[in-house]
């Protein structure tokens, strides 16, 4: 069973951190297949947030595909992450690593790195 | 509602029960002696001891102050204490109509009031009865009955006063909002009413008897004078001696009000001798008595106006009857203020 | 969507100011909404005459589609945790449990002990010698068990410490999943609003400025920086909410139903706080003229 928390600062809505932090234990293998997710009432109780927001996050999750719910019973998963962000995206990180050798050999600082990564990655998804 | 009203009422509640029971324990105590001297048929005056009199004053001042204190204690707080704590937004978000609220508490009060003053004045009532009125030649006397003084305290118009005080207090409570200022208010209003309902009010409950009385020695109460020994007035007393005298004054032959005539006064012996420069008489032995003839033999006579002595139970249920109907008309104040106004 | 709290032209004056002013408001049910406003907004004027505890001076209003404290059933309906949570000083937390009970139909007295339990409440206690915290929960316990459809809360968190804070709304989350129950709560701290609330109000000045669900009003209002263009006027579809200007610079927080098309503007989004106040700060004509629900 994992454990919810919430950044009130981070300026992302409380569904989306929901939805994140159950991609990213997906992913890093702490919730497996057939693992059954905080019940809405455990999670509110637990973090004082809207039920609502707790039943729009699963609900998100579950049009994705990774998790089920089973009326009831509860919300399991049926999909792990893991797989698919470590194996098949591979050369795209190998990629990523070069792309940033570059960068910091052309003088650029963090900042400027990141501003750089920042538009491009806004320009890219206003295109896309 | 009831629970929470006998709840938030208990303190009061066995303050009442601590009084009752001091007040019944002293009349249990004291007046079986009065009762049996009441029976023997002797001067219940002459035999009573200085202690039993103070007693008497004490029962007075009892049951008198009885319903000022249920109404500034009891009903003062009922509404405003609520007010000041803000309690009253969560009584009134419970599933009870403000009316129905308001009805239960200042009905279990006031029903309480009456209970409290009844009791008390059914004590002293029992107790003072040899003592009303009981006097002997000399050594003067206790109050009729009827008299204001004495009146208030007898019978049933405690009761009325009681619920009065409570429904008046409580009203005041919701106006003011403020419990002690509500207090003070409710104990100003009761004590004017308490003097302007003998003086203006209760002599004319039940429609006064007038009867013109001859000035002589068995009707005159005394003669009394000024320092100057020229304005002389008369006063007479009627047949029973439980009569509540309200006016008392000397009527010419044609049955006009008016003054003594100067032959009257001339014939009096001057003053300084056996009546006092101050005014206060002593019924005069022999002299004066012949003044009294030939003044009565002009046409003289003395108009009084009194409520008979056998008239002190309608009174006094008459009286009840107009503060309880006062009550009411103050409680509807109460409910309209409380269910509209408050705010 | 049935509305919970309808308001319509709703006003309160006393003597000569006017507390809360043309209130046109539709809450729908089932949700949490927040009430937020700097202080003498008329956000507690507003929760009063919502429970029929104050009497509107024009407009009117209804909960639960009847006028407020209609009759004994209505009450019912609808409970109420007034500012700095009241509670009988002298009564015990238990005898303030058989208060609701004598007083309320459908009282759930057995989920009130539970509740009260848990959070480690002595019933002997006297109301009076609670700590601010545990007045508070048993002000909500008696709300809840009251099985209300709508529960009103006026600041109930104002002068809470941070942990009762945190466990208050736990509770009152914990009982919003658990049944059908339509919460308005009123603040004005933002960000205790934004974990708890689906739906917003934002009342300043005795006016409501901007009413609406939180994913519409996030999704709405953008903030807009860029360079100062003296003579600037928006499209029509777009409406300023509040600005701000250096002498090169100028931030505008807008609201708009379409995107931003003008390429000179860096578009950011809001948090739900700077949104507020936006609003709490925006200029004095914007506030006299107050927007409509965004749906």
């Amino acid at each position: 069973m994992i454990e919810f928390s919430l950044d009130g600062q981070s300026g992302v809505s409380p569904y989306l951190q929901v939805v994140q932090q159950v991609r990213q234990a997906l992913r890093l293998g702490l919730l497996r297949e057939g693992d059954q997710l905080p019940t809405v009432k455990e999670v509110v109780a637990a973090l004082a947030i809207n039920p609502n927001t707790v039943l729009k996050a699963y609900r998100e999750l579950e049009r994705d595909g990774l998790v089920a719910a089973r009326p009831g019973v509860g919300t399991f998963v049926t999909r792990t992450l893991a797989d698919a962000s470590l194996a098949a995206h591979e050369p795209l990180r190998r990629e990523l690593e070069r792309w940033l050798a570059k960068a910091r050999r052309a003088g650029l600082d963090d900042e400027s790195i990141r501003a750089l990564f920042a538009t491009a990655f806004r320009s890219g998804r206003e295109v896309a | 509602m009831i629970w929470l009203t006998w709840r938030q009422f208990r303190v009061q509640a066995l303050a009442a029960v601590l009084g009752l029971t001091a007040v019944a324990a002293a009349a249990a105590l004291t007046g079986p002696r009065l009762a049996r001297l009441a029976r023997s048929g002797r001067n219940v005056f002459d035999l009573s001891t200085g202690g039993e009199r103070t007693l008497f004053l004490a029962g007075v001042v009892a049951v008198a102050v009885v319903p000022a204190l249920v109404g500034a204690f009891w009903g003062a707080p009922l509404i405003a204490r609520e007010l000041e704590a803000g309690t009253h937004r969560l009584a009134w978000n419970q599933s009870v109509t403000r009316s129905r609220w308001l009805a239960v508490k200042l009905g279990v009060t006031a029903l309480a009031a009456a209970l409290a003053a009844g009791l008390t004045s059914l004590a002293v009532t029992w107790w003072s009865g040899p003592l009303d009125g009981a006097s002997s030649t000399g050594h003067g006397g206790m109050p009729q009955r009827l008299t204001p003084v004495t009146f208030a305290m007898r019978g049933v118009v405690p009761v009325g006063y009681a619920v009065l005080a409570v429904v008046l207090g409580a009203t005041l409570g919701a106006v003011l909002r403020r419990t002690l200022p509500a207090m003070a208010v409710t104990l100003a209003v009761y004590a004017a009413l308490q003097i302007a309902v003998p003086l203006w009010v209760r002599p004319h409950l039940a429609a006064p008897v007038t009867a013109t009385i001859v000035p002589a020695r068995g009707t005159l109460d005394g003669i009394s004078s000024d320092e100057s020994g020229r304005q002389v007035t008369l006063s007479v007393h009627t047949p029973d001696p439980r009569d509540w005298i309200l006016s008392d004054r000397t009527v010419d032959p044609a049955g006009r009000p008016a003054g003594l005539p100067a032959s009257f006064v001339a014939c009096l012996p001057p003053p300084g001798g056996p009546v006092s420069t101050s005014g206060q008489a002593q019924a005069p032995a022999s002299g004066p008595e012949e003044c009294l003839g030939r003044l009565a033999g002009t046409g003289y006579r003395q108009q009084v106006v009194y409520q008979p002595g056998d008239r002190f139970w309608r009174l006094q249920w008459t009286e009840l009857a107009l503060y309880l109907a006062a009550s009411g008309v103050v409680a509807a104040l109460c409910f309209h203020w409380v269910r509209r106004r408050v705010t | 969507m049935t509305a919970v709290l309808v308001t319509r032209g709703l006003g309160k004056r006393y003597r000569r100011r006017w507390a809360l002013r043309d209130c046109t408001l539709q809450i729908p049910a089932g949700r949490v909404t927040g009430l937020v406003g700097p202080n003498g907004a008329g956000k507690s004027t507003l929760l009063g005459l919502a429970t029929g505890l104050l009497a509107p001076t024009s407009g009117d209003v209804e909960v639960c589609g009847a006028p407020p404290a209609r009759d004994a059933a209505h009450l019912a309906r609808v409970g109420f945790v007034a500012q700095d949570t009241p509670a009988y000083a002298g009564l015990t937390v238990a005898e303030h449990l058989r208060l609701g009970a004598r007083l309320n139909p459908g009282w759930d007295d057995e989920g009130a002990r539970r509740r009260l339990d848990r959070l480690g409440l002595d019933p002997g206690q006297r109301a009076g010698k609670l700590s601010g915290g545990q007045r508070a929960q048993l002000a909500l316990t008696l709300g809840l068990a009251k099985r209300p459809e709508l529960l009103i809360l006026d600041e109930p968190v104002a002068s809470l410490d941070p942990l009762a804070r945190r466990e208050f709304l736990q509770v009152l989350m914990e009982a919003v999943a658990e049944r059908e129950l339509s919460v308005v709560l009123s603040s004005h701290v933002v960000s205790d609003l934004e974990r708890v609330c689906d739906h917003l109000v934002v009342l300043v000045d005795s006016r409501v400025q901007v009413a609406g669900d939180v994913d519409d009003l996030r999704a709405t209002h953008h903030r807009l920086t860029g360079p100062r263009r003296p003579g600037l006027t928006l499209p029509s579809d777009q409406r300023l909410v509040h600005e701000s200007h250096t002498d090169r610079q100028s931030t505008l927080v807008v609201r708009a139903e379409g995107p931003i098309l003008d390429p000179a503007w860096v578009v950011g989004n809001l948090s739900l706080e700077d949104l507020v106040l936006a609003y709490m700060s925006g200029p004095a004509e914007r506030r006299a003229a107050p927007l409509e629900a965004v749906r």
